[in-house]
């Protein structure tokens, strides 16, 4: 099966900036890939950029198999895109506004009404199809950004910050509703709420002064070698270091350690049961699991050698 | 699909209040206007009758009628077209466009054909008054129809100068003060034209006044059509570059 979407060594300048430099960005069908990065990183410019709103400066975007460049609009018609700031028209009602984004993705005028009703109940928007878009509030314009982006049922859905100025409630919802469509389609979203990505996501992306600086299945980023042991009596160290997987162990805490070594996670039930057996009074054993936030901050925050030193980690 | 983006342009403008202003401006003045005309008629009209060949209704009332609208139609399409592209910039509504199948000539072409068909109102409605003279005067249907075309070729070369200002600007007052300056500069270029005597064809050339003329007078010329046809097109590729070339710079 060919990936969705295939950027490759995408570049954009704005003037003397580099706004991206040589990021690559690969979609599969499925998949909920969260692009992450702090104000000004080049998100918007890279879904941009891959939704055919910006030409790159260089590399090369192929769109479910048509390359944008040279086929633009068949490479389109898979994309449904939400821009950072909703692409409305204040002065039409919803279903005008639908109707017509529709038309623009060359949906039939047989389907249209069918595919407006299932965008319109999909985005929680019944009962306001008669009411002009100008009078919504910021969270409803935002759910009528996304319904105009799922109107034409595409292969890849493209959310630019999708939960802007959503209360939480909505946001759960649009969340679900993230997930929900990510069943069917590829769905890249990009934003800078951490729990989020961690909530919805399959696979993150990192972006950070224009560079990729990080990319991993979100299965992978949570694993490490590393578990957490809380005990209320010392241990005997040497004692514990001949357990099998056990490498090297260090004392983080009052009676708090790590234990370090390769596939650790599959040794828990032994080093549990040994804990109980010697009476050390097991009070917390779990795996360690990096959290986005943490990998975010050493990222962005941390100069020069961060990268290598979380892709060995 | 160009149809499409005409038909929403030509929405919005309607669901504003700005169309209707428009619409009941011109249609205001334009009837003072016209009931002046028609009161001039008739105070030389016994003057008239003792010239051989003298002018008729048409002359007299049609063609100023006409001519005088133009500068109604300069003043007021700047605020029609001055919207179409750079609004859609401002709000980001452009994106959509940009990020659906369509293509920057579709787009431009669309947007012009909804500027296009509101004007096509406007100078139907504006007919309307010389043709309600049908009843008692006898009116040369030939003028009248070169007189049309006139006005017709006139404000699609003013869209289309309008079109471009928009593209270029991302503030809708940008864009109608640029098409405002352009538009009387090409009205009164002849001016300059027919100062000098020896360049006097270039200018004139230049010069949309030059070209309408004629046609109220019930001449139609190719080379007029030619200018009109050539001005529009003109404009209307360079808007679809800018377009283009505001992809890959902005």
């Amino acid at each position: 099966m060919s990936a969705l979407i295939q950027a490759k060594n995408l570049h954009r300048f704005y003037g003397d900036t580099h706004a991206v430099n040589d990021v690559s960005i690969e979609l599969n069908q499925g998949e909920i890939l969260g692009l992450l990065g702090p104000n000004g990183a080049g998100k918007s410019s890279c879904l941009q950029m891959l939704c055919g709103a910006l030409a790159p400066s260089a590399g090369e975007i192929i769109i479910n198999g048509a390359d944008l460049l040279d086929k633009p609009n068949q490479a389109k018609r898979s994309i449904g895109y939400l821009p950072d700031k909703p692409p409305l028209y204040p002065e039409l009602t919803i279903d005008e506004y639908l109707d017509y984004a529709a038309r623009l993705r060359r949906v039939k005028k047989s389907q249209l009404k069918t595919l407006r009703d299932q965008a319109i109940q999909r985005c929680g928007l019944e009962g306001y199809n008669k009411r002009l878009i100008g009078n919504l509030s910021k969270g409803y314009q935002q759910r009528v950004g996304i319904a105009q982006a799922i109107i034409h049922q595409p292969e890849i859905i493209i959310l630019d910050e999708p939960t802007v100025g959503l209360d939480p409630i909505q946001m759960v919802e649009i969340r679900k509703l993230i997930l929900e469509l990510g069943q069917q389609h590829g769905i890249i979203l990009s934003t800078h709420i951490l729990p989020e990505v961690q909530a919805v996501c399959n696979r993150v992306q990192m972006i950070h002064q224009g560079k990729s600086v990080f990319n991993k299945k979100m299965s992978e980023l949570k694993k490490t070698d590393q578990v957490i042991l809380r005990l209320q009596k010392s241990p005997d160290l040497e004692e514990l270091m001949s357990l099998p997987g056990i490498e090297s162990i260090n004392n983080t805490s009052n009676n708090g350690y790590l234990l370090n070594g390769k596939n650790l996670h599959s040794y828990l039930s032994e080093i549990s049961q040994y804990c109980v057996e010697k009476h050390w009074g097991l009070l917390e054993i779990c795996p360690k699991e990096n959290t986005l936030e943490q990998i975010f901050l050493n990222l962005i925050s941390g100069e020069g050698n961060q990268n290598s030193e979380l892709n060995a980690a | 699909m160009i149809l499409h983006i005409a038909l929403r342009e030509l929405r919005s403008l309607f669901l504003s209040p700005l169309a209707w202003i428009v619409l009941g401006v011109i249609q205001g003045i334009m009837a003072w206007k016209f009931l002046g005309f028609i009161d001039y008629f008739f105070a030389i009209q016994p003057e008239l009758i003792k010239i051989k060949n003298s002018p008729g209704v048409t002359d007299l009332i049609v063609a100023p009628l006409f001519d005088f609208s133009k500068i109604l139609l300069l003043i007021l399409c700047p605020l029609i077209t001055m919207r179409l592209l750079s609004e859609e910039k401002q709000n980001g509504s452009l994106k959509l466009l940009l990020s659906s199948p369509v293509s920057m000539t579709e787009i431009v072409l669309g947007k012009y054909l909804g500027a296009l068909i509101f004007f096509v109102i406007v100078i139907l409605l504006i007919s309307l008054m010389p043709l309600a003279l049908m009843s008692s005067a006898d009116l040369d249907m030939g003028k009248f129809a070169s007189g049309m075309l006139g006005q017709f070729l006139t404000i699609a070369a003013f869209i289309s100068l309008g079109l471009y200002m928009s593209s270029l600007s991302s503030q809708p007052i940008n864009a109608a003060a640029g098409t405002f300056g352009l538009l009387i500069l090409f009205l009164i270029i002849n001016i300059a034209g027919n100062a000098t005597t020896g360049g006097d064809n270039f200018f004139n050339y230049l010069s949309i006044t030059h070209h309408s003329i004629q046609m109220l007078r019930g001449i139609v010329n190719t080379s007029d059509i030619a200018y009109f046809v050539l001005f529009s097109l003109g404009f209307i590729l360079l808007s679809i570059r800018q377009l283009d070339s505001q992809r890959i710079q902005s």
